[in-house]
């Protein structure tokens, strides 16, 4: 992560940022005529179907497809053995890391070992979906099993039974290193955190654990892929990132990148889950096999089993402060599981979970372990969410046996504009003590909540985004209309967010301008719709965009005035003559003109931002207990967020409230429940419990703008830190209700029961 | 198995089509009939996703059969719209943003529809409740609960 | 999904007829919440699927002076739309209301939920505090059978192969009578119950004393369970606290749950005990009006 540069000044007065016209791709997303991965119908199709290992860790000793292949209407049946030898396996990964693309593949079908319970061994494709689930059934897998290591405590624990005899460590934002057979390792340390612990008037001790819980899209995971030419591949899917699949997928096939277009499809919600290649590789193999377009729609059992999800973690802290609450230590130990390859999300958990306070004194010491489960995913602000419980859980214990109001503390230790991070730089501007006041001054915190069994909780939560490669295309029409075109992924409607920006920057009107998300092949390298980066990142390449078509809209006008460029001013969608204001052509006239003036208007531009923009939220929230039951319903919700500048403030609320609600699900009910052989019991939305509208109530937003420097606008990520402050608000909230600390998540009634018991000595 | 020959009005249209006995509503409304407009997110009744009004009734179209819809009716998102305008809950949907990735939103609008028609005035527990089998991920549902306020708001008034 | 044919009977004896010949290859189908479900992930494989919904004795119900006839067919959504059922069976409703949302409900009958013999059924507690019997038709003619009497196993009942539900008739509510069902569950819908328990009682006319009581729980064993003795106990007891938690310790008691990931042991003993509690003290209220 590098230091912010200084940027020009931002943009304070606005016409079109900040308003909330209805989005451009609404009306097709209500009449059910927007086309989703699985809307596509070609000609010749076939339907997949993958096998998977009931076993979360065995040898594959054969696999028999004679009798799949026998049945009527089945195409192809591959296995491992039939996928493409990959050239290069380990390619660099940014910020000094490398990632072993053979995981990635390997994970999408096993080779010679599987690794958790639902790993693919066989996929087949068949005249319709019934054929080819018939044809798996038939498919005869011969299994040596392996001893399953199946949590963290017993993968890093000496002896363990071995996942991979080598490994390249992961690197998900911050590279990891080699450090024990089952797990990389992320150390840092900075002061005598030792010794400072023996001055602090005051030290907590805790130790919590998280379960692994899914990214929860409503729309599984879906591919067709179709062989265009002998060399040429075409991938029509859902995802968060086309060139991110292309650019696996080239790897994974052997292709070059500008063989293959990926063409995206609207996408039923990713969180971090949908960048990644599960069936892409297998529809294409499938697709050659047999020269016809294959489609792959995963089960939502398959969803739960084989993709995602978010890592169970363990977390101790240490952590101490004086008699005036100043924190002077803390010490984190933090065990993240990486599934069944390495890579997950420790270095982020690792390094946000502190990030929002100045400590002096801090040893982080996080490991990448891996286990028999899935490969684990990002989920928005991945890691975050579990350090965050772990360390404001910690931080809110402190506080109360220091005495000290919790805002009070929080705002004596709060990272400021300025300090100086853990990064290495100081501290962007950032409204850390504006938010922490506005909780204060919230009406929601001052209000008296009375009744027995009930209580309020507060948390604070920090959150980095990304910038990260981004490209955008403007064209006019003659009409004066616009398009535009970036490599975004529309997961939430940034088509209206980019948009808005392109008409701000133009001073045109909105509705001039259509948002086209661009297949592979037709517009630049885009990074994912991930990291919050989307408003933000591919906001400024439009920006950029527009500013260069006006400089070429500038020398169009120059001409018919027959002056240089620089004569001409341009504002408002009007062209103006410098030395003569009588002198105008508007925004369309010159649309109109291009074919006179040297052909269509367009720019384009390509971005990789650095200043990205921190993003911080706090919540307040009040609930009950049903003390003989051990439920928790939440009474009332308000989220604080500091976005920068909210370019459309409904979505911006969307996104803190939708955030939330997966925050509170995460708190209360959602798990992986993995039995003691290794398989997944619930993987239904019946027993993996998202919270549903009854579970929640409205979700009221406080939004603060701070602007960041790094955008034009002002701009931050909006998307990732509002599922952070949940779980460890409620945590705050039930213990102040009934005085009982939960130190593990979810709060589910069965273990707000027991944590009862367990204070009563029952 | 053979397949069997099923007519049905969809969404005032009769149809007709061949299906295999396991095939589901949603199944043929989507393969056959090829109206993607009604979702897939679970195939197990929990996410709502797929509802349809069949036969006079909110369901899911992935717990009932193709072939149980002969001489019945269909009712899909497909069907909400006139040529000239929205209903007031698509336009409600936007205006709200009930939406962000738009998944569920052909499946909340239908159970909505209904809901209005049983309910047209409903509190804000009332639609809680009744939405409780469609899951929204996205959303959090508060801009969704708004949206068919100002629906009812709407329709009441018309 | 496997393949099947489909058959659409239009009379009783139509579906008998079937039933006879194709035995435990065939399955009925009625809202098909269940079975559909269970098809899909090959939990049953029959080889033709019966409609009931087309034979209009399961489609119906009559609400009189001897109580509810209930078809074995007809919908959740239709019972609890109906404000005379409402009115006279609360507990019913609240059964009918919490299977499933509105989607499932639509469909969903209470005749499934008894043949789908699940430990968590949560209309089959409710069934069995009202006293309701089960009629079933075969090939050698009709039998009634206390509804505690259906369900032997998980997802097992004790009718035949080439026997139907016909109907569910639960008599009507005695003078001074109340009951309710109420179940736990972690969020507040779309859940299958950790533990559940149906109450109801008769009261003497001036309210003070249970002159008789039936308990019955869910999901704490291999089927619900007639928690006979701890309702039996209440029977010339005081309506007070003292005895309904003697009542909730004996439905405890006989409570067999198991640790499965929607709930241990002793948080399942434990939720009968506070259910049954609950349960008792507004069956009591409804007694009293
Ligand atoms: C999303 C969802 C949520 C659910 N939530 C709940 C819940 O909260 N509580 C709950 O208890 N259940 C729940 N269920 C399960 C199910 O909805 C209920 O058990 C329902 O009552 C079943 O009724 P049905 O009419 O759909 O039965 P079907 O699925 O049609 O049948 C169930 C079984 O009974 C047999 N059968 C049906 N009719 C007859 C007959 N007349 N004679 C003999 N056998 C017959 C069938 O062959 C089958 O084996 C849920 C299901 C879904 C999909
Ligand atoms: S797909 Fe039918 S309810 Fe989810
Ligand atoms: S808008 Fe994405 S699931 Fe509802």
């Amino acid at each position: 992560m590098n230091a912010p540069t200084t940027p020009p000044p931002v943009k304070t007065e606005f016409d079109v940022v900040g308003t909330t016209p209805i989005r451009k791709d609404g009306e097709e997303k209500v009449t059910g005529a927007a086309l989703f991965g699985d809307d596509i119908h070609l000609p010749g199709m076939l339907h997949g179907a993958m096998l998977r290992s009931p076993h979360p860790h065995a040898r594959i000793v054969s696999i028999d497809t004679s009798k799949a292949a026998a049945l009527k209407g089945v195409r192809t049946v591959i296995t491992g053995a039939d996928m493409p030898t990959l050239s290069s396996t380990v390619v660099a990964a940014g910020e000094g890391g490398e990632v072993n693309m053979q995981d990635i593949a390997d994970n999408c079908i096993a080779r010679d070992k599987v690794f958790y319970d639902g790993h693919v061994v066989a996929a087949v494709a068949a005249d319709n979906k019934h054929i080819a689930e018939a044809a798996c059934a038939l498919i005869e897998v011969e299994y040596e099993l392996l001893e399953p290591v199946l949590n963290v405590h017993d993968a890093v624990a000496e002896g363990a039974p071995v996942l991979h005899e080598d490994y390249t460590p992961g690197a998900f934002l911050f590279p990891t290193q080699k450090a024990l057979p089952n797990a990389g390792r992320l150390f840092m340390e900075h002061g005598d955190v030792d010794a400072t612990f023996d001055a602090c008037d005051h030290v907590v001790e805790r130790e919590f654990t998280t379960k692994s819980v899914h990214q929860g899209y409503i729309e599984p995971h879906v591919t067709t892929a179709v062989w265009t030419g002998e060399d040429t591949l075409t991938i029509h899917t859902s995802t968060q990132g086309g060139f991110a699949i292309r650019d696996f997928m080239a790897s994974f096939m052997n292709m070059p990148m500008s063989k293959i277009k990926v063409v995206p499809m609207e996408i039923g919600g990713g969180f971090g889950g949908k960048d990644v290649v599960y069936l892409d590789s297998l529809a294409a193999v499938m697709a050659k096999r047999t020269g016809r377009p294959v489609k792959i729609f995963m089960s939502r059992s398959e969803v739960l089993r084989g993709t995602g999800p978010s890592p169970e973690t363990y977390i101790k802290v240490k952590i101490g402060c004086n008699n005036e609450g100043q924190l002077l230590a803390a010490d984190l130990y933090l065990l993240f599981e990486a599934g069944a390859y390495p890579g997950g999300p420790i270095a982020p958990g690792t390094m946000c979970a502190l990030t929002r306070y100045n400590i002096p004194n801090v040893r982080l010491d996080g490991y990448d372990v891996f286990l028999n489960k899935p490969k684990m995913k990002p989920y928005r602000a991945p890691g975050a969410t579990q350090a965050n419980f772990a360390a404001e859980s910690a931080i809110a214990d402190l506080a109360e046996m220091a005495g000290i109001d919790p805002i009070q503390f929080r705002l004596t230790n709060a990272l400021k504009p300025g300090d100086m991070m853990p990064m290495g730089f100081p501290c962007p501007p950032l409204g850390s003590i504006e938010m922490l006041n506005a909780i204060k001054n919230h009406p929601h915190y001052t209000a008296p909540l009375e009744g027995e069994n009930r209580g309020r909780g507060i948390s604070y939560a920090f959150w980095f985004g990304a910038g990260l490669a981004s490209c955008a295309e403007i064209r006019c029409n003659t009409d004066g209309t616009i398009n535009l075109t970036t490599g975004s992924a529309d997961l939430s409607g940034t088509r209206t967010t980019l948009g808005m920006q392109a008409a701000e920057e133009l001073g045109v009107d909105n509705d001039l301008i259509t948002t086209n998300v661009g297949d592979t092949d037709s517009v630049g390298y885009t990074f994912q719709s991930v990291g919050s980066r989307t408003t933000f990142a591919t906001g400024i390449a439009v920006i950029s965009a527009c500013r260069k078509l006006v400089e070429e809209m500038k020398k169009r006008a120059a001409m018919e005035w027959e002056v240089e460029g620089s004569e001409v001013d341009y504002a408002s969608g009007v062209f103006t003559l410098k030395s003569d204001s009588s002198k105008t052509l508007s925004f369309g006239e010159i649309c109109g003109k291009a074919d006179h003036t040297g052909g269509p208007l367009i720019a384009d531009a390509s971005e990789f931002p650095e200043g990205v923009g921190f993003q911080i939220a706090a919540n307040i929230v009040d609930v009950e207990v049903d003390v003989e039951t051990g439920k928790v319903d939440i009474l009332r919700y308000s989220t604080l967020q500091d976005v920068g500048k909210a370019v459309h403030p409904d979505f911006v609320e969307g996104q803190m409230q939708g955030g939330t609600v997966q925050g509170i699900g995460w708190a209360l009910n959602e798990e992986y429940f993995y039995d003691e052989k290794g398989t997944l019991r619930n993987p239904t939305l019946l027993d993996y419990r998202m919270p549903t509208s009854l579970d929640v109530p409205n979700i009221d937003c406080t939004i603060l703008e701070t602007p960041n420097p790094g955008h034009p606008y002002g701009v931050r990520g909006v998307g990732e830190v509002p599922i952070v402050p949940p779980p460890a608000a409620i945590r705050d909230a039930i213990k102040n209700a009934i005085g009982v600390s939960l130190n593990d998540l979810p709060m589910k009634p069965g273990n707000v029961l027991k944590a009862i018991w367990e204070q009563k000595g029952k | 198995m053979s397949k069997v020959h099923v007519t049905t009005t969809v969404n005032g249209d009769e149809v007709e089509f061949l299906a295999e006995p396991r095939q589901s509503l949603l199944e043929v409304l989507r393969d056959e009939l090829k109206l993607t407009g009604t979702k897939e997110g679970c195939n197990d009744g929990n996410c709502g996703a797929c509802s349809v009004v069949f036969d006079g009734t909110l369901v899911a179209s992935c717990c009932v059969l193709g072939v149980e819809a002969d001489g019945k009716k269909v009712e899909t998102v497909e069907g909400m719209a006139t040529p000239d305008a929205l209903h007031p809950l698509q336009q409600a949907f936007l205006e709200e943003t009930g939406m962000q990735c738009g998944i569920c939103t052909p499946g909340f609008l239908i159970s909505s529809k209904e809901l209005l028609k049983s309910k047209p005035n409903p509190s804000e527990e009332e639609i809680r409740f009744w939405l409780a089998n469609n899951l929204c991920r996205c959303t959090g549902y508060d801009k969704i609960v708004k949206a068919v306020q100002k629906a009812a708001a709407v329709m009441e008034e018309a | 999904m496997h393949s099947f044919d489909f058959a659409t009977p239009t009379s009783v004896s139509d579906a008998v007829a079937i039933l006879a010949k194709e035995g435990s290859n065939a399955r009925l189908l009625a809202g098909g919440t269940d079975l559909l479900i269970g098809m899909r992930v090959g939990r049953a494989t029959p080889g033709l699927v019966v409609d009931a919904k087309q034979i209009p004795e399961l489609k119906q119900y009559k609400l009189d002076g001897n109580g509810l006839q209930l078809g074995s067919a007809v919908t959740c959504r239709t019972l609890y739309e109906d404000s005379a059922v409402v009115d006279a069976y609360p507990a019913l409703i609240e059964s009918a209301e919490l299977i499933g949302g509105m989607q499932t409900q639509g469909r969903a009958s209470i005749g499934g939920n008894l043949c789908n013999a699940a430990p968590s059924g949560d209309s089959i507690p409710t069934l069995i505090v009202l006293g309701a019997e089960a009629v079933v038709i075969g090939p050698n003619g009709q039998r009634n059978l206390a509804v505690e009497d259906v369900c032997v196993a998980p997802g097992k009942t004790s009718l035949a192969d080439n026997e139907l539900l016909l109907t569910i008739n639960i008599p009507a509510p005695a003078a001074n009578s109340g009951a309710c069902f109420q179940r736990f569950i972690p969020r507040n819908e779309m859940d299958i119950a950790i533990a559940s328990v149906a109450s109801s009682v008769v009261l003497s006319g001036d309210g003070s004393t249970f002159e008789s009581a039936r308990i019955a729980l869910g999901a704490v064993g291999p089927t619900p369970i007639f928690a006979q003795g701890a309702g039996d106990l209440l029977a010339g007891k005081p309506v007070n606290e003292a005895s309904i938690q003697e009542a909730a310790d004996a439905a405890e008691a006989v409570a067999t749950p198991i640790n499965d990931m929607r709930g241990t042991i002793e948080q399942r003993k434990h939720l009968i005990n506070v259910l049954t509690k609950r349960t008792l003290r507004e069956a009591v209220a409804r007694a009293k009006g």
